[in-house]
């Protein structure tokens, strides 16, 4: 036979309206719990968002070729000291790696450019047009270099956000003359803005120019063709392992290096960096949604303690209800649909506290905080199982009750 | 029909034993009206809580309606309680935060029977002990008197050919008493509800049919009254 929800529930809402102080003491501590752990939820994944965020910018499946090092008198400089790759290298992994899907040799200094009576300092970037797809970067304005370009070394430039803004202001720099080392170069496109990059460098602040002319005119090469390092774009995230091994043969076989020789180059993996970093943030997500359910957890010893004090007070009610024909399971729905109705109505006012909670943070400490509706039907799942988990023993010791006893206590 | 068969109670306090039945055999045929009497620790009440199906017998058999329910469980007892008896005790025992409707309903409520049908029956019960007016007060607004035939109507309002009267009259005054005790042996007559009343007033159990006298936990008397 079936009791309904309904007046399970009516009864329940009276029993708690009977105690309003009481109850909603009990409420706050699922209130401050659930709404502790939506913040803390939306903090996190507002901290994981950005980083991945920053990773998209870097571009995804990253490879990057550096040289190797040099060895002098027993002392080791480091990678990038001996400059060992050259441009025909990168030639060579785009059309012989299947792996690979796009390439940028990179062969960069630091120049001062000039535009009229305005000069600023900024990363130059000798590069092929293979470095926009590698980069996952777009223009958003003129056109970017060709092939052309690159076999005439022509003396053009693509500009980040940052040049543009500290040379041109609002004008439109496209099809200006800018100055880079005294070397007059025309401005063919300007680049979509990228933002800081993990480390909270400014990724806008560079001009890329044809990596030919880099080793002509601007930077200079020590020998014929040389690059500093190659950015590789594998085919997917599942490709890069593939492409490492492919890029390590082919530049063995190249540089003539037996299969037990040291190596004069290094890969480095970028991806697989940011990933750590993105997944130790989520890490941290989780470990901050922890702590807060540990107030949730406090919240539901208080709904126990209550409803044990309920359960005591109204020995003689219970005595009544079985009296007149309650059961066992009858008694003890009652009483969990009274801690359910403390623990759910907490958890929703729960949810909305924690909502303006971080709204508040992102506006006062302007933090990106992100709710997910996931993590609101997770702290209202929480709060509803810390609602049966610690209403049951309650319950159960009601239900257990012998109805004559009950019947004769005050 | 109820018919015990040597029924024993025995409680366990602490060390201590403490026989409230001693072997009762007993047999309260269907619409009897009968006053169960003795002093206090005679075993009455005892004999009347394993009767209402409130307690358990500790050997022995109790036959209701030819069914032995001495070894029913809890549900199963409960279950009985809510479809063949009903309780009126000498505290009322009424919810206090529930009006004199919701009260009646109590019994209905656990015998899932829908919410219009527990309204509308709940009411017909209170019209029918003259309690018109009063279904929405609390017990607190309500007298003695008032508050009893509330209790009545939760215990005949599931029809239930049985009610069990504890000491119905031991809070009212005289006057009420005799109000209360003439509603009980009417709901006797008209409706042949069996009664089984536990008291220790001689005027009260004067309303009864029958008389069995308890103490030291046996039946000392049993006593037709004459018509």
């Amino acid at each position: 036979m079936v009791i309904s929800v309904w007046s399970t529930t009516k009864i329940a809402f009276r029993a708690l309206w009977v105690n309003k102080m009481r109850s909603s003491l009990t409420m706050l501590g699922i209130i401050i719990g659930v709404g502790s752990v939506i913040a803390m939820l939306a903090v996190g994944q507002g901290a994981s968002e950005k980083i991945s965020e920053q990773v998209a910018s870097m571009g995804s499946n990253l490879l990057i070729v550096m040289s190797g090092s040099i060895t002098s008198g027993g002392l080791r400089m480091g990678s990038g000291t001996q400059m060992t790759l050259t441009l025909e290298d990168a030639y060579a992994i785009e059309r012989e790696c299947s792996a690979v899907a796009a390439v940028a040799p990179m062969l960069n200094g630091v120049a001062q450019v000039v535009y009229g009576n305005q000069n600023w300092s900024t990363g130059i970037q000798g590069t092929t047009p293979g470095i926009l797809e590698v980069r996952d970067a777009a223009l958003v304005s003129g056109r970017s270099f060709t092939e052309q370009d690159i076999r005439a070394a022509a003396k053009v430039v693509l500009l980040g956000q940052t040049v543009v803004d500290n040379l041109f202001g609002s004008m439109d720099p496209v099809g200006q003359i800018i100055r880079i080392k005294k070397v007059p170069f025309t401005v063919i496109g300007v680049l979509e803005k990228k933002g800081q990059s993990i480390v909270g460098q400014d990724q806008d602040d560079l001009a890329y120019i044809p990596v030919t002319t880099a080793q002509k005119r601007i930077i200079g090469t020590t020998f014929a063709g040389m690059v500093r390092t190659i950015l590789i774009k594998a085919r997917s995230a599942a490709d890069m392992e593939r492409a490492e091994r492919q890029i390590t043969d082919l530049l063995k076989q190249r540089h003539r290096i037996s299969p037990k020789g040291e190596m004069d180059f290094s890969i480095r993996n970028l991806t697989q960096m940011l990933q750590v970093a993105e997944q130790s943030t989520r890490v941290m997500t989780l470990l901050l949604g922890a702590i807060a359910s540990v107030s949730l957890l406090v919240g539901g010893i208080g709904i126990m303690n209550i409803m044990l004090v309920s359960v005591t007070e109204r020995t003689r009610e219970i005595g009544i209800r079985m009296a007149v024909g309650a059961k066992t399971w009858a008694i003890r729905m009652q009483f969990l649909v009274e801690a359910l109705t403390l623990s759910l109505s907490g958890g929703v006012i729960g949810i909305i506290m924690g909502v303006v909670t971080s709204k508040i943070l992102s506006e006062l400490a302007g933090w990106t905080t992100i709710i997910s509706p996931l993590s609101v039907l997770l702290a209202f799942g929480f709060s509803g199982m810390v609602g049966i988990f610690f209403g049951f023993y309650p319950a159960y010791k009601a239900s257990l009750l012998n109805p004559i006893e009950a019947l004769r206590c005050e | 029909m109820i018919r015990t068969l040597d029924v024993t109670k025995i409680y366990q306090v602490g060390e201590m034993t403490v026989p409230a039945l001693n072997g009762v055999t007993l047999t309260i045929g269907r619409g009897d009206f009968v006053a169960i009497m003795g002093p206090s620790g005679s075993g009455k009440s005892t004999f009347m809580n394993i009767l209402g199906c409130l307690d358990l017998v500790t050997s022995g058999k109790y036959l209701l309606d030819g069914i032995d329910v001495s070894q029913f469980s809890k549900d199963e007892l409960a279950e009985i309680r809510n479809r063949k008896m009903g309780f009126v005790f000498q505290g009322f025992n009424l919810l206090s935060r529930a009006s004199a409707q919701e009260n009646v309903e109590l019994p209905m409520l656990y015998s899932g029977i829908n919410a219009g049908e527990r309204r509308q029956r709940a009411r017909e019960a209170l019209v029918k002990l003259g309690l018109e007016g009063r279904e929405h007060h609390l017990p607190n607004q309500l007298s003695g008197g008032q508050q009893q035939r509330v209790a009545i109507a939760r215990a005949m309002v599931n029809e239930a050919p049985l009610l069990f009267a504890d000491e119905p009259t031991g809070n009212l005054d005289t006057k009420t008493s005799m109000e209360i005790m003439d509603l009980v042996a009417r709901l006797n007559e008209e409706s042949h509800i069996t009664i089984i009343l536990v008291t220790h007033e001689m005027d009260i159990a004067a309303f009864s049919r029958r008389v069995i006298r308890f103490l030291d936990g046996v039946v000392v008397s049993d006593v037709k009254q004459g018509e």
